[in-house]
């Protein structure tokens, strides 16, 4: 790998370029590298491993045990990674992606439009947004970002702190803090009860699956040395001086309340779409993960002709099936732009699709376990809906009722929300979920926020000092 | 409210908070480093001026919007630490330039 200082060093062109660098980004560009095919693969971060293996090249947690051997599993994919033939260019930020393969990408305070043949995706996941009263409140963060400051800083929260949510993310994290010694003081998990009946037909599939026994082991760790509420629902935040004060109900209906000084919340993860959406991608509704994500073939081929997905950004079937879905995507890529024959993908992609096949054991029971509460996927009252606009739950129920408001972008048009600086990331979904339910129909008929480049906000500047030909000043300029 | 796991301690980096002097760790983000010295607040907010610090860590949020060597809205969680950087924090809304 060769890593590009800013945007200056890059070709104009490239075979593939891949948009990050987690685990399904790294394999796609090692497998598309491997057929003598030139890359790029762009990414926000400084180093590859994604979010899940964050940081794995270069943090100084490197006591086994804390991050877990799971972590460490990014660790030669990462070395893979660094010996393949492909740039890199870290600290970037892709915010424009159209039909003809052309991406804007930004680092270090300038842009500069690349073209590609191919273009892969792997921008996976983020955390399903958990709107109750009081999120915004500082001190409260999510349970996936006080897992990037344990591996990227090695910061652990201290005092009292509480967890609350539901999802295999949130006792992973309980366990990491557990060897960090920094055990949290309460988790709050609000798995509905009903899950455990929906799931338990996919049980006997998911004891066979890898998950099973590590995911019981550190579940029973947890729940010794930590107090764990069931059936939670109702769940509060308020300030209380320099704290917060997390109230809750208990599966009975008593309440219940929880002094904290660092709440971390945490809801499940979905697809994060908005480049796949604004590229032309056609998304559609997953009912059993509750979550948008972009059509696609058994090759991650997107409706969007040489544009492909790759990874969790395609629908959650989490790390190590990413890392399999990347390379699959990357003997595609090789095998539409002329690199390989058909059959020849297609021997090579017996053992992957093998392997994709064992990782998805299991995956039915988590998904009917963790679906979240419909009641944690909508906004209540009181509760900010989109954090950039503080827009309420009662903001956006009062809309559809008085102004009939039937779908998000119509709602954009009334209370701005989705259109802050965060262009819908941390909304879309509760927004389309928090009308459906206000309308008693289904997401999916309500629909999601239309995205468009770019995807990420970039100064005035650097979009005009962008090249542009004599054509594409006089489409703005008059007389 | 946050600390640092003894391993994890690497070389100093200085830079300033709102003028002041300010120390971080090499390898920290402008926001793990803002978060490590107990500085939960980034900005006020554009509508209602509440305050707000880091939410997501992965650049999903803006909720870390600060203003580096002069430059606004940027997100701390992204930033790579670097010596002397100016960071300060945000408020509320922009004044247009004169
Ligand atoms: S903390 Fe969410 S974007 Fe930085």
């Amino acid at each position: 790998m060769r890593t590009l200082p800013d945007v200056a060093a890059l070709a104009p062109a490239y075979d593939v370029a891949v948009v990050g660098a987690g685990p399904a980004g790294m394999a796609a560009a090692i497998a598309a590298a491997a057929h003598g095919l030139s890359v790029l693969v762009a990414d926000e971060a400084p180093a590859p491993g994604g979010q899940i293996y964050r940081a794995v090249t270069t943090t100084r947690v490197r006591r086994r045990s804390l991050l877990g051997a799971d972590y460490w599993r990014g660790a030669p994919l990462a070395a893979a990674f660094a010996a393949a033939p492909v740039d890199t260019l870290p600290e970037a930020s892709v915010w424009h992606l159209d039909d003809a393969c052309v991406l804007g990408v930004s680092a270090q305070g300038a842009s500069r439009l690349v073209t590609a043949r191919h273009v892969i995706l792997a921008t996976g996941a983020l955390e399903r947004p958990f709107p109750v009263r009081g999120w915004t409140e500082p001190g409260v963060m999510t349970v996936g970002a006080a897992q990037i400051l344990l591996k990227s800083s090695g910061l652990v929260a201290t005092g009292r702190v509480v967890l609350a949510g539901t999802g295999p993310l949130l006792w992973l994290l309980a366990s990491q803090y557990l060897a960090s010694g920094a055990p949290p003081a309460l988790i709050l998990d609000t798995t509905p009860r009903a899950n455990w009946r929906l799931a338990a037909p996919h049980l006997p599939a998911f004891l066979c699956s890898p998950y099973a026994l590590k995911g019981l082991r550190l579940m029973a760790r947890v729940r010794r040395r930590v107090p764990v509420i069931s059936d939670v629902t109702g769940l509060g935040i308020d300030r209380d001086g320099a704290a917060q004060l997390v109230t809750y109900r208990h599966g009975d209906g008593r309440s219940g309340a929880a002094a904290a000084d660092i709440v971390l919340l945490h809801q499940g993860v979905v697809p994060n779409v908005n480049l796949a959406g604004a590229a032309g991608c056609a998304l559609e509704w997953n009912d059993t993960q509750a979550c948008w994500q972009p059509q696609t073939d058994a090759w991650g081929m997107t409706s969007v002709a040489h544009i492909a997905l790759a990874g969790d950004g395609a629908g959650i079937l989490g790390a190590e099936a990413a890392a399999v879905r990347g390379k699959l995507a990357g003997l595609a890529a090789a095998c539409a732009l002329g690199a390989i024959t058909p059959q020849t993908r297609d021997r090579l992609a017996a053992r992957p699709r093998a392997a994709l096949r064992r990782c998805g054991r299991g995956r039915a029971f988590l998904d009917a376990l963790y679906r979240p509460a419909g009641s944690m996927r909508v906004a209540p009252p009181d509760a900010i809906a989109c954090r950039c606009e503080e827009v309420t739950g009662a903001d956006i129920r009062a809309a559809v009722r008085d102004l009939h408001v039937t779908g998000p972008n119509q709602m954009k048009a009334f209370l701005r929300c989705g259109m802050g600086p965060c262009q819908g990331r941390m909304c879309a979904l509760t927004v389309a979920e928090t009308i459906a339910e206000a309308r008693g129909v289904s997401p999916a008929e309500v629909g999601t926020m239309r995205l468009r480049s770019p995807v990420k906000p970039l100064t005035l500047g650097e979009l005009a000092s962008l090249p542009r030909s004599e054509a594409d000043t006089k489409a703005v300029l008059r007389g | 409210m946050f600390r640092r796991l003894p391993e994890a301690d690497g070389p100093a980096v200085s830079f300033t908070l709102n003028g002041r002097p300010a120390t971080g760790v090499d390898g920290d983000s402008v926001a793990a480093a803002l978060l490590a010295m107990g500085e939960r607040v980034c900005r006020t907010t554009a509508v209602s001026g509440a305050a707000r610090g880091p939410f997501c860590l992965m650049g999903v949020c803006f909720e870390c919007l600060v203003t580096i060597d002069r430059i606004g809205n940027r997100q701390a969680c992204l930033v790579r630490l670097r010596a002397g950087m100016q960071v300060e924090t945000g408020k509320g809304k922009r004044e247009a330039g004169p």
